[in-house]
C-alpha cells in the first residue's frame, strides 16, 4: 500500500506478501531509528531479531521463488535477509515444524510453499502468480516492500504476536469446502442454540453470529455457490446488529468470487482476526455444544477466524457488550490496551516570568506593586512538581524554546489568568466565524492557539489564511530587499516585513486536490495542509509559499496536525498507515499500521508522546511515539470516527462519529486490569442526556466545521454558509 | 426497515439491455446473452464499489450532496481514469429517451455556436470567499441578530402549542415513553424537573429595549396615518424572523384595538388591525396557534359585528367584513385540528346566528361571507339549502315597503354575495379560463336561477368566468341593455337611464340607484386591438358625494388611455385581499 501503485495484480501480491511479514515480524521500530525509509538498513535491522518463525517465513519465500524460477530475487532476498545460502534447504523442515505453532504441517517442506502459493492464489485468483510477478520485472517489489514496511507492520506483529499467527490456516482461508446447502442449517442450529441458553450467556454467545456470518458467506462465495450466498445473506443478514449494515452492503455486493480480490473489507477479514471478549463459562458452553453435534464448519471457522479472548468471571450483560463492540474488527484484545499510557503533561520549561510591564504600571499607580511577586513564585512551583503519570521529560527529543515561544509562552500564562472558569451556570460565548461564497467548497478550518489567525482548506485545492486580529499578513521582502536591511537595527524583525504586501488574507497554491486536513505550527511559523493529492504540505507563514511536500502517502491524506510542540506532525489518510514525520525530514520517522481502514483523523496528545488515531475501522487507536507501538484500541463507536479531541490535561479524550454519538474515553489510566468487565473506558454521551447537555446553538444553515476554545475560554467556531 | 432494504441491495444489478446498448455504442455488435449478464453483474459491483469510494470523498469533503468530483476521486484511487466532461457543481440533467424497445438515460450535449460564447459579454466573476464573524451566543443566550435563526423555528412552536401535555403534564404518556426502562417513580420525578426546565424558557417574553422600540414604532406605523409607513411595518411583520418574542404582544394589541375600535365604530383601525392579522399569519417563522383565543374572536367581530362603522349606509365596511372572513378561512385552514375543532366552532357560530330571523342585516352578509369562504363542503351543506329561504327574505325587503335604507343596502349586498358564488363554482368547472367561448353554464345553477327570479328586471346572463364579479341591476323598473359581441360578452347596466358602459358614474350619480356593480368589457369594436379590459364600478347614492368623488378618482373613464392593466391588477389585489386604498378607505 505504501508502494507506488502500478498494477492491480502486483499490488495484490504486494500486499499479501506484506501481510505475511506482518504477521511475523517482531522488529522493532526503535531499529529504525530515523532513517526508515533506506531499504538496506530496514533489512538488515530484521534480520537479527528473526526468530524461528521468522526464519521460516523467509525461507517459505525463498522456496516459492525458486520454484517460480526467479533466481535474481532469491538472491536479493537472501542478501537481504542475511541468510547464508545453505539455510534455506534444510532448516525449512524443522523450522516450520517448530515454528508453526502445532499447525499439522506434513511435510513442511512443501507444506509451505504450498500454501504460501496458496495465498497469493488467494489474493489473485485469476492470473497465476508468477505472471503477476513477471509482468513486474524482477521481483524487487516484494523486497521493497518488505524493507520498507516491517517498521509499519511491527505493530500488529505486537499485538498480535501472542496468538500465534497460524499463518498456513489463514492463508488457505476458504478453500476447504463443505456442503454449502447445509450452511444455512449450522447457522441456524446455533442460532437456537444460542437462543436457548441461560439468559446470562446469551448476549456473550450472540457476538459469535457476525464473525460467523460473515466468514460463512464469504466461504460460500469463495467458492463459488453464489446463489446459496445469496439466499444465506439474505435469510441471515436481518439478525445483525444494525450498526453492521454498513459492512453488510459492502459484503452483499460482493458475490463473485472475482469481486473479493481487491476488496479492501474483505482483506480485512481474512487477514485480521475478528476479536470477541467471551468468559470461561459461556466459551465452555458454546464449545461443548460444537463438539456434541459435530459442527466442524462453524468449530473450524471460530478457531481459524475468530480470535476468543477468554476470561474469568462473570459474563457480560448486553448492554455492557454493546458499549465496546461496533468496530470493524471486535474488540480490541485485553493485551492489547495493558501498556501504560503516561498521560500526564509534561513539565513547564521553567521561564523567568519579567514582571508584567502593564500590571506593574497599574499597580504603581495604586500604589502596592509588591504583591505580584510572590503570586508568580506560586506558579512556578506548581508547575515545577513532576506528574507522577508524565513521561520523562526527555522521552522523546523536543525541540529547544526559541526566544519567541519564550515570549509566548509568558503572554499564554498572562492570558490564563484571566481565563473564565466555565460551567453549567457560566456558558462560554460563541463567536462564530461564516466563510461566505464558500460554494460548498470549505472542507478543513484551524486556528492558532493564540486565535490570531484562521486557516481554510478548500475543495478547490487552494489554502487560505486569514488574520482575524488588526495585524494584517505580511510577506518577507525579497532576498535582495532584506540585504539593505540594517541588521543590528532593534526593530530587524519588523523591517523584514514587506508593507506592501499587508492584506487580510492570503491564498496559498500548490495542492493539486482539496485540502482535506489542516494545522497550524504552535509557534503560528508554519501551516500543515493534507490533500486528496496524497501529499502533506508545509507552508511558511513568513514568506506564504510552499516550503517542502511530503511525499509518502499515495493516496488521499485525510488528516495531519502539528504536535503541540512543534517540530513533530502526524498525517493519516487512505492508505491506512498514519505516518509521524519532522519537519526537517521528507521521510517519515514512524509508521502505524494496524487499522482496518481509512484513518480519518490524527491528534496529537498534550505531552507530544501519544498520537491517537481515528478510522473508519471505527476504531481509535492510541499509539506511542517513542516506540511505534499501539497502546492503545477504543472500540465502542459504531460508525466512522470523524473528530478527536484530548482534554488539556490529557487524561481524557472525547471522540465523535458518524453515529451520532460523543464518547469520553478515561483510557489511559491502568483501569483495565482483569475486571474490565465493569469498566467499558468510555462515557456515553447521547443525544439527549440533560445532565450533560448545557446548551444547542443553532447556526442558520452553517455546518460547524471546526471548534475551538482560546485561552480566555471563548468558544470560537467556524463553518461554511450554504444558503 | 433495514431487514426490507438488504435483500435489495444485494439484488440491484443493472439491466442486461444496457450492457447491450453500451456494447453497441463502441461497436461490438452481438453480445450474447450470457456475457451481457455476467458483464451486468460484474459492472454493477464495480459501480457499487466507486459509489462508495465516492461517499468517502463526499464525507470528507463536508457536503451532503455527492458530486462529480466526488466520482472522480473515487475513480482515481482505483487507477481509473476520471470521466471528463462531467464537470458540474449541481445535478446534471439526464435525458431520457425510449424507442424501439429501448429505454436511454443520456446526458444532453448541445452544440455551442463558439462565436456566439466570444460574443456573449463575460459572466460576472463570482464573489470571492470571505470571513465574517458573528456572536452565535453571549454567555449561553443566542442574541436575536439575523445571522443566527430565529430564537424558536416554527416546529417548535408548533410542537409546543399543539402537544402542551408533553411539557405541562410531565410523567405522563410521553415522558413515560421515552423513559420505559426506568422505574415509574423516577420517571415522573425526573420527568417533572424536566417540565419545569423546559417550561421556563417558554413563558420568557421578556423584550429588549431594541425590541420594545421595534414594538413601537411598528404598532404606532400599523395604525398611523402615513400609508407608506404602514406598508413597511406590515411587510416587516409579514417577513422579519424573529418576531416571535412579541407575538404576544401583538396579540393582545390586535384584540384591545378591535375591542376598542368596534365600540367606537371606527372602521379605519379595524382594517389596520385586520391587515396586521394578516401580515402576521403571513409570516413563515411564526405559529399562532397560542395566540389564536385572542385573534379569532377579533376577526369574528369584524366579520359579524352589526355595526363596524358611523355610516353603515356609506361606509364600506363590507369589504372589511369579507376581509376578515378570508382571514378566518385562512386560520381555519392552518390551525383547525381535532382537538380545538376551531372550523366547525367557527361554522356553528355563523350558522347559529345566520339562522336567527332577528340578526341584522350587516351581521347575515357578515355570517354568509364567513361562511362561504370556509370551502365548497360547507357552500354546498350549509349555503345553498338556505338560498330560497334567504331569497325570500331579500325579495320581502326589496319589494316590499321601504323599512330602512340600511336593511335595504344590507339586503342587497347579501344577494350580491350570495349571487356570484354559485356561479362562481360552476363556471370555473365548466370552463377552462378560456376568455372567448363562454357557456351558458350558470344558468343551470338554481340558487343563481331563483335569485335572479326574484328581480323580473334581472338579466340572466352568463357570468365571465375568470372573474367573481357579475353585473346586475339591482332596482326594479331599471333598463338594462345586454349586447353580446362575437362571443365576447359585454354587459352595460345602467339603472336609471340606459346609458352606455362611459358613463356609468354620471348615471350612477344621477338616480337614487343604491350600488351597482358593473362589469365591462372592451368590445372588439370599441377598442380594436386592445386588450380586455374589466372595471369594477361602485357607485354609491347620490348622498355620499364625497365619497364618491374620492372613488371616481379611481375610476378611469374607458375611453381615456389610462392603463387598463393596472386597474386589473387592482382589482385583484381586491380579491385576493390587500385592500386597495381607494375603495376601502372612507375618508
Amino acid at each position: 500500500m505504501a508502494a507506488v501503485q502500478d498494477g492491480q495484480l502486483n499490488l495484490e501480491v504486494e500486499k499479501d506478501i506484506k501481510t505475511e511479514i506482518t504477521n511475523d515480524g517482531s522488529g522493532n521500530i526503535n531499529a529504525n531509528s530515523s532513517s526508515p525509509g533506506s531499504t538496506s538498513s530496514g533489512g538488515k535491522s530484521k534480520s537479527p531479531a528473526g526468530s524461528g518463525e521468522d526464519q521460516q517465513t523467509l525461507l517459505a519465500v525463498l522456496q516459492f521463488l525458486k520454484r517460480n524460477k526467479l533466481t535474481e530475487s532469491v538472491d536479493i532476498l537472501r542478501r537481504e535477509a542475511g541468510l547464508s545460502a545453505d539455510a534455506d534447504d534444510s532448516p525449512v523442515s524443522e523450522s516450520a515444524g517448530a515454528g508453526s505453532g502445532g499447525v499439522p504441517s506434513v511435510g513442511a517442506d512443501g507444506g509451505d510453499a504450498n500454501s504460501l502459493l496458496s495465498r497469493v492464489s488467494i489474493a489473485t485468483p485469476v492470473a497465476p502468480p508468477d505472471c503477476g510477478l513477471d509482468s513486474h520485472g524482477g521481483l524487487a517489489t516484494p523486497i521493497y516492500f518488505h524493507s520498507s514496511n516491517n517498521c509499519a507492520c511491527t505493530v500488529v506483529a505486537a499485538s498480535g504476536g501472542e496468538d500465534q499467527p497460524d499463518v498456513n490456516v489463514v492463508l488457505s482461508a476458504y478453500s476447504q469446502q463443505g456442503d454449502p446447502v447445509l450452511y444455512p442449517l449450522y447457522y441456524n442450529g446455533l442460532k437456537k442454540f444460542i437462543e436457548s441458553v441461560l439468559d446470562c450467556h446469551r448476549a456473550e454467545l450472540s457476538q459469535v453470529f457476525y464473525p460467523l456470518f460473515v466468514h460463512m458467506y464469504l466461504e460460500l462465495v469463495y467458492n463459488n455457490h453464489e446463489n446459496e450466498a445469496k439466499q444465506f445473506f439474505e435469510k441471515f443478514s436481518g439478525d445483525q446488529e444494525c450498526y453492521y449494515e454498513e459492512d453488510l452492503r459492502i459484503l452483499s455486493s460482493m458475490s463473485k468470487k472475482e469481486h473479493m480480490k481487491g476488496n479492501e473489507t474483505m482483506l480485512d477479514f481474512r487477514t485480521s482476526k475478528f476479536v470477541l471478549r467471551i468468559s470461561r463459562d459461556s466459551y465452555q458452553l458454546l464449545k461443548r455444544h460444537l463438539q456434541e453435534r459435530q459442527n466442524n464448519q462453524i468449530w473450524n471457522i471460530i478457531q481459524e477466524h475468530l480470535y476468543i479472548d477468554i476470561f474469568d468471571g462473570m459474563p457480560r450483560s448486553k448492554s455492557q457488550i454493546d458499549a465496546m463492540s461496533g468496530s470493524l474488527a471486535g474488540e480490541g484484545k485485553r493485551d492489547a490496551n495493558k501498556a501504560k499510557v503516561f498521560y500526564g503533561l509534561l513539565k513547564e520549561p521553567e521561564i523567568e516570568v519579567p514582571l508584567d510591564d502593564e500590571d506593574e504600571e497599574a499597580e504603581n499607580e495604586e500604589g502596592k506593586p509588591k504583591k505580584k511577586k510572590p503570586k508568580k513564585d506560586s506558579m512556578g512551583s506548581k508547575s515545577k512538581k513532576q506528574d507522577p503519570n508524565a513521561p520523562q521529560q526527555t522521552r522523546i527529543p523536543l525541540p529547544e524554546l526559541k526566544d519567541s515561544d519564550k515570549l509566548d509562552k509568558i503572554m499564554n500564562m498572562k492570558e490564563a489568568t484571566k481565563k473564565i472558569r466555565l460551567g453549567p451556570d457560566n456558558l462560554p460565548s460563541i463567536c462564530f466565524y461564516s466563510f461566505l461564497n464558500a460554494y460548498q467548497g470549505l472542507t478543513a478550518v484551524d486556528f492558532t492557539d493564540d486565535s490570531s489567525l484562521i486557516a481554510g482548506g478548500f475543495a478547490d485545492s487552494t489554502v487560505r489564511v486569514w488574520s482575524v486580529t488588526p495585524k494584517k499578513l505580511r510577506r518577507v521582502k525579497s532576498a535582495a530587499d532584506l540585504s539593505n536591511i540594517d541588521k543590528e537595527s532593534d526593530d530587524v524583525l519588523e523591517r523584514i516585513m514587506d508593507e506592501k504586501t499587508a492584506s487580510e488574507s492570503k491564498i496559498l497554491y500548490g495542492h493539486s486536490g482539496p485540502v482535506y486536513g489542516i494545522s497550524f505550527s504552535p509557534d503560528r511559523n508554519y501551516l500543515l495542509s493534507s490533500s486528496e493529492d496524497g501529499t502533506v504540505r508545509l507552508w511558511s507563514l513568513q514568506t506564504f509559499t510552499c516550503l517542502v511536500g511530503y511525499k509518502g502517502h499515495n493516496y488521499p491524506v485525510w488528516d495531519t496536525q502539528f504536535s503541540p510542540y512543534g517540530y513533530y506532525f502526524i498525517s493519516g489518510g487512505h492508505d491506512r498507515v498514519a505516518r509521524l514525520w519532522a519537519t526537517d525530514h521528507y521521510q517519515p520517522l514512524r509508521m502505524f499500521a494496524g487499522h482496518l481502514a481509512d484513518i480519518t483523523c490524527t491528534l496529537f496528545h498534550p505531552n507530544s508522546n501519544y498520537v491517537a488515531t481515528g478510522s473508519a475501522d471505527r476504531t481509535i487507536r492510541l499509539w506511542d511515539v517513542l516506540t511505534g507501538n499501539c497502546v492503545r484500541i477504543l472500540t465502542g463507536h459504531k460508525g466512522p470516527i470523524h473528530s478527536l479531541a484530548f482534554s488539556p490535561n490529557g487524561k481524557f479524550m472525547a471522540s465523535g462519529a458518524t453515529d451520532g454519538r460523543v464518547l469520553l474515553w478515561d483510557a489511559f489510566d491502568d483501569v483495565e486490569l482483569d475486571d474490565f468487565t465493569a469498566a467499558t473506558g468510555h462515557i456515553h454521551l447521547p443525544e439527549n442526556s440533560q445532565e450533560l447537555l448545557l446548551g444547542t446553538y443553532m447556526t442558520k444553515s452553517t455546518p460547524v466545521i471546526h471548534l475551538h476554545f482560546t485561552r480566555r475560554n471563548l468558544l470560537l467556531a467556524a463553518g461554511a454558509y450554504n444558503p | 426497515m433495514a431487514e426490507e432494504r438488504r435483500p435489495k441491495q444485494c439484488t440491484v444489478v443493472l439491466p442486461t439491455e444496457s450492457m447491450k446498448a453500451m456494447a453497441e455504442s463502441i461497436g461490438v455488435g452481438q453480445l450474447q446473452e450470457e456475457s451481457c449478464a455476467a458483464l451486468s453483474e460484474e459492472v454493477s459491483y464495480r459501480i457499487k464499489e466507486i459509489a462508495q469510494d465516492a461517499l468517502k470523498f463526499m464525507h470528507h469533503g463536508k457536503r451532503r450532496k455527492l458530486t462529480t468530483s466526488d466520482i472522480d476521486h473515487a475513480l482515481k484511487l482505483k487507477n481509473v481514469e476520471p470521466l471528463y466532461g462531467f464537470q458540474s457543481q449541481e445535478f446534471i440533467p439526464f435525458r431520457f429517451a425510449s424507442g424501439g424497445g429501448r429505454e436511454l438515460h443520456f446526458y444532453e450535449e448541445k452544440e455551442v455556436d463558439l462565436s456566439d460564447i466570444i460574443n456573449t459579454p463575460l459572466p460576472r466573476v463570482p464573489l470571492d470567499v470571505s470571513l465574517k464573524a458573528h456572536w452565535l451566543s453571549i454567555e449561553g443566550v443566542q442574541p436575536a441578530i439575523p445571522e443566527n435563526p430565529p430564537p424558536a423555528p416554527k416546529e417548535q412552536q408548533k410542537a409546543e402549542s399543539t402537544e402542551p401535555l408533553k411539557v405541562v403534564k410531565p410523567g405522563q404518556e410521553e415522558e413515560g415513553s421515552i423513559q420505559k426502562g426506568q422505574g415509574a417513580i423516577s420517571a415522573e420525578a425526573k420527568g417533572k424537573k424536566e417540565g419545569l426546565m423546559r417550561m421556563k424558557p417558554r413563558s420568557t417574553h421578556e423584550l429588549s429595549v431594541e425590541q420594545q422600540l421595534y414594538y413601537k414604532e411598528i404598532t404606532e406605523a400599523c395604525v398611523g396615518s402615513c400609508e407608506a409607513k404602514r406598508a413597511e411595518a406590515l411587510q416587516s411583520i409579514a417577513t422579519d424572523p424573529g418576531l416571535y418574542q412579541m407575538l404576544p404582544r401583538f396579540s393582545t394589541f390586535i384584540s384591545e384595538g378591535v375591542r376598542v375600535n368596534v365600540v367606537q365604530n371606527n372602521l379605519a383601525l379595524l382594517i389596520y388591525l385586520m391587515r396586521m392579522v394578516k401580515a402576521l399569519m403571513d409570516n413563515p417563522t411564526l405559529y399562532l396557534e397560542k395566540y389564536l383565543h385572542e385573534l379569532i374572536p377579533a376577526v369574528v367581530t369584524c366579520i359579524v359585528s352589526k355595526q363596524l362603522c358611523l355610516r353603515p349606509d356609506v361606509d364600506n365596511h363590507w369589504a372589511l367584513r369579507d376581509f376578515a372572513a378570508r382571514l378566518m378561512a385562512q386560520s381555519c385552514k392552518t390551525f383547525s385540528t381535532t382537538t380545538n375543532n376551531i372550523q366547525s366552532r367557527i361554522t356553528k357560530t355563523f350558522t347559529k346566528s345566520w339562522l336567527d330571523e332577528k340578526t341584522q342585516w350587516t351581521t347575515r352578509y357578515g355570517c354568509i361571507a364567513g361562511l362561504s369562504e370556509l370551502g365548497p363542503d360547507v357552500i354546498k351543506t350549509l349555503i345553498l339549502p338556505r338560498l330560497t329561504v334567504e331569497g325570500a327574505r331579500i325579495k320581502a325587503v326589496s319589494e316590499g315597503p321601504v323599512v330602512s335604507n340600511i336593511d335595504k343596502i344590507g339586503a342587497d349586498h347579501v344577494q350580491s354575495l350570495l349571487l356570484p358564488r354559485p356561479t362562481l363554482t360552476v363556471s370555473q368547472s365548466g370552463i377552462g379560463g378560456s376568455g372567448g367561448s363562454r357557456s351558458p353554464s350558470i344558468i343551470k345553477v338554481p340558487s343563481s336561477l331563483t335569485l335572479m327570479s326574484t328581480r323580473p328586471g334581472t338579466p340572466t346572463q352568463p357570468s365571465p368566468p375568470a372573474t367573481k364579479y357579475i353585473v346586475m341591476a339591482t332596482s326594479a323598473g331599471a333598463s338594462s341593455t345586454q349586447q353580446v359581441l362575437d362571443g365576447s360578452l359585454v354587459i352595460t347596466l345602467s339603472s336609471s337611464s340606459g346609458s352606455s358602459v362611459t358613463s356609468t358614474v354620471a348615471s350612477a350619480t344621477s338616480t337614487l340607484q343604491p350600488l351597482v356593480k358593473l362589469e365591462s368589457r372592451a368590445a372588439s369594436g370599441l377598442g380594436g386591438s386592445r386588450p380586455l379590459q374589466k372595471y369594477i364600478v361602485v357607485s354609491l347614492p347620490t348622498s355620499a358625494s364625497s365619497s364618491l368623488e374620492s372613488k371616481s378618482g379611481m375610476l378611469p373613464p374607458s375611453s381615456s388611455s389610462t392603463s387598463p392593466i393596472s386597474l386589473e391588477a387592482g382589482m385583484k389585489m381586491d380579491h385576493t385581499g390587500c385592500v386597495p386604498n381607494g375603495t376601502l378607505l372612507p375618508i
